[in-house]
C-alpha cells in the first residue's frame, strides 16, 4: 500500500513536472509529422503510408524515450531532487519502476500519433492490433531501459542526449526501420541483430504489413531479454555509482 | 538508551580513506553536533547512517535496526535535510510538502493537513502556493527543514542547517530545532559553525580527517578546556596605577590584561570574588562589573583539533559563497 501510493506520486509528479509539459506535447506531435513528411516528399514514387508507419511509430516511442529519460533522471540527479527519493522508504527497483513508467507511457503515448494521423489518410483495415500494442509496448520499454542505462551513465543532461545519440542514430539505419535489412551490406547485417529495435520494428511490420523477418516469438523473447538485462545493469550501475 | 549506534565504521573512495573506523553513539532525545572542518568526514557519516553510501566496513544500528541491511526500513523513522536543497523548483512549497509526504506513504487527508500545518510553524502559509525556486535562500531551507520532518520521524539528520543562510533566518531555523528536540525528536547535526553547536547541542563528536577525537557534554568539553580561571573587573580607574599593589597583596594570582577600565587575572587556584572587592575599595575604585571567563567552544575546538579559528572562518564563508 505504502509503496503502491509513492509509486503512483512519483509517477503523477513525473507527468505533471515533465511529459504534459507544452514543449514534450509538441514535440510528441511534430516529430512523428515531420518523419511522414520527411519520406513523402523524399520518394520518387507514392509512398504507402502503411509501409512506412512501423518505421515512424519505433522512431518515434525511441526518441520520445531515450530524451525525457535524460531529463527526468539526469536533470534530478544534477538538481539533487534525486536524493530526496533514494531517502524514502521505497525499494530501489520500485523508484527506477516509478521514474521510468512514465517515459514508457510518453513512448506509447507518441506511437500512436502516427497512427491517429494514418487513420484520415490511408486504409488500416487488416492491421494485427493486438500484435501493435503488444510490439509498441515492448519497444517502449526496452527504449526506456536504454534511456536508463544511458542517463545513469551520464553527469549532465547534455552528456545524456549525446550519448544517446550513439545508440539512437546506428539505430535509424542498421533497424530496417525504412531500408529492409537485406538491402543493408552483408558486413553491417551483424549490428542490426544485435540491436532491440530491430525485432520491435519486425513486430510491427509483422502487425502492420504483415511482413517480417523474424518469427513473432522470437522478436518478443528478445526484446524481453533486453528490457529485463537493461534494467538489472542499470540497478546494477545505480547501486554502485549513486548508493556510492 | 542510545538510538544511534555507529561501531568501527569506516568508508573508502578507493585508495582515501573518508572515515577511519569511528565508533560513537546518540542518546535518544538528544541533540548530538558533529563538529569537524570541511572535508573531515562528516557528510559522508551522515550519508553511511542515512542510506546515501555503503559503508566498507563497520556497523549502523538505529533505534534497534541494522542500518545497513534494513535501511529501508530505518529510511521509514528517520528524516534526513541536506546540506542543500533536494526539493523540486517547480513545484509550490505545498506540493512539494505533500509529495514529499507521499514516499513515505501518508494518506491524502493526513499529508495535505500536515503540509499546512508544517506552512504555518514555519511562517511559510503565505508563500505557500508561490513556486519552490522563488523563494530565498532562508526559507528554501525552512520547506527543507519541513519536508524533512513531513513524517514525523524519531531522528532527524541536518547537515549543515544555517550554512549560508541571513542570520534572522539561521535564528528561527535554531528556534525550530530546539522546538522539535523538546517535542522528543533525537537530532544528529553536523555543523561547522561552532556557535550553533554551542547553542543548541548537549553533546558533541569532533571529527578530523575522518577520525572522531572527541566526543563530550557541552559542559564537559568547556570545564577540560580550562586550564586556569580567569576573571575581569571592570573599573572606575586605569587599571594600570593598582598593578604592584594587585600583585602585592594576591601573589599567586597573574595579571592578563590591563587596559584603563579593566583588569583581567588569571590563577590556576580558584579565584574567590571577595577578597579583591575589598582591594578595590581600600583603593578607592568602584567595581562595576565583575566576570569569570570562561573558554569558549572555539577555544575548546582550536585545543582539540589543533585547526585554527581563522581556518574554520575561511572554510565558513567559502561555503556561504
Amino acid at each position: 500500500m505504502r509503496t503502491s501510493l509513492a509509486f503512483w506520486s512519483i509517477l503523477r509528479k513525473d507527468m505533471k513536472n515533465y511529459y504534459l509539459k507544452p514543449p514534450n506535447i509538441s514535440w510528441g506531435i511534430i516529430f512523428p509529422i515531420s518523419w511522414t513528411l520527411m519520406f513523402f516528399m523524399r520518394s520518387a514514387t507514392p509512398v504507402d503510408l502503411r509501409d512506412i508507419l512501423p518505421g515512424v511509430m519505433a522512431l518515434s516511442v525511441l526518441f520520445g524515450t531515450t530524451s525525457m529519460l535524460a531529463v527526468t533522471i539526469t536533470f534530478e540527479r544534477r538538481s539533487r531532487s534525486f536524493e530526496r527519493l533514494l531517502l524514502a522508504p521505497i525499494s530501489l527497483n520500485m523508484l527506477m519502476l516509478a521514474k521510468t513508467t512514465g517515459a514508457i507511457v510518453f513512448g506509447i503515448v507518441n506511437a500512436f500519433i502516427p497512427v491517429i494521423f494514418a487513420f484520415f489518410l490511408t486504409d488500416l483495415s487488416g492491421i494485427n492490433w493486438f500484435f501493435t500494442i503488444i510490439g509498441v509496448f515492448l519497444i517502449a520499454v526496452t527504449s526506456t531501459f536504454l534511456g536508463l542505462f544511458i542517463a545513469v551513465s551520464a553527469n549532465e543532461v547534455f552528456e545524456a542526449q549525446t550519448f544517446s545519440n550513439f545508440f539512437r542514430f546506428p539505430m535509424m539505419f542498421l533497424c530496417g526501420l525504412f531500408m529492409p535489412m537485406e538491402k543493408l551490406p552483408v558486413f553491417v547485417r551483424p549490428f542490426s541483430y544485435i540491436l532491440p529495435l530491430t525485432y520491435g520494428v519486425d513486430i510491427l511490420k509483422f502487425s502492420i504489413t504483415n511482413t517480417g523477418n523474424f518469427k513473432i516469438w522470437i522478436s518478443l523473447i528478445v526484446l524481453l531479454g533486453y528490457s529485463v538485462s537493461l534494467f538489472l545493469v542499470s540497478m546494477y550501475n545505480i547501486r554502485k555509482k549513486w548508493i556510492y | 538508551m542510545y538510538i544511534i549506534n555507529v561501531k568501527d565504521l569506516s568508508k573508502s573512495f578507493g585508495d582515501f580513506k573518508a572515515v577511519k573506523e569511528i565508533s560513537f553513539s546518540v542518546k535518544k532525545g538528544e541533540i548530538f553536533g558533529f563538529l569537524g572542518p570541511n572535508g573531515a568526514g562528516k557528510t559522508t557519516t551522515i550519508n553511511m547512517l542515512t542510506g546515501l553510501a555503503l559503508p566498507t566496513s563497520g556497523a549502523i544500528t538505529i533505534a534497534g535496526l541494522d542500518g545497513i541491511k534494513n535501511i529501508k526500513k530505518v529510511q521509514q523513522i528517520i528524516g534526513i535535510v541536506p546540506d542543500e536543497s533536494n526539493l523540486y523548483d517547480e513545484m509550490s512549497g505545498y506540493d512539494n510538502l505533500v509529495f514529499c509526504a507521499s514516499l513515505y506513504g501518508m494518506e491524502k487527508a493526513r499529508r495535505e493537513k500536515r503540509a499546512l500545518e508544517l506552512l504555518k510553524q514555519f511562517s511559510l502559509d503565505d508563500t505557500g502556493n508561490r513556486p519552490f525556486k522563488t523563494y530565498s535562500k532562508g526559507m528554501k531551507r525552512k520547506l527543507t527543514i519541513a519536508a524533512g520532518i513531513i513524517h514525523d520521524p524519531e531522528i532527524l539528520f541536518l547537515d549543515e542547517p544555517t550554512t549560508g543562510i541571513d542570520v534572522e533566518s539561521a535564528r528561527q531555523i535554531r528556534k525550530l530545532i530546539k522546538e522539535l528536540n523538546a517535542k522528543g525528536t533525537t537530532i544528529f547535526l553536523t555543523t561547522h559553525y561552532i556557535e550553533d553547536a554551542e547553542r543548541l547541542c548537549h553533546r558533541i563528536g569532533f571529527i578530523v580527517s575522518g577520525k572522531v577525537v572527541k566526543i563530550s557534554s557541552v559542559y564537559d568539553l568547556m570545564n577540560e578546556a580550562q586550564q586556569e580561571n580567569i576573571m575581569e573587573f571592570t573599573i572606575d580607574q586605569n587599571g594600570e596605577d593598582l598593578e604592584s599593589a594587585l600583585l602585592h597583596q594576591f601573589p599567586h594570582v597573574a595579571i592578563k590584561q590591563l587596559s584603563p577600565y579593566s583588569i583581567k587575572i588569571s590563577s590556576v587556584e580558584k579565584i574567590e570574588l571577595m577578597p579583591f572587592m575589598r582591594f578595590f575599595e581600600e583603593q578607592g575604585a568602584i567595581v562595576s562589573e565583575a566576570k569569570i571567563l570562561r573558554p569558549s567552544l572555539e577555544e575548546v575546538f582550536v585545543k582539540i583539533t589543533g585547526i585554527e579559528i581563522n581556518r574554520l572562518k575561511e572554510e565558513k564563508e567559502g561555503k556561504k559563497r
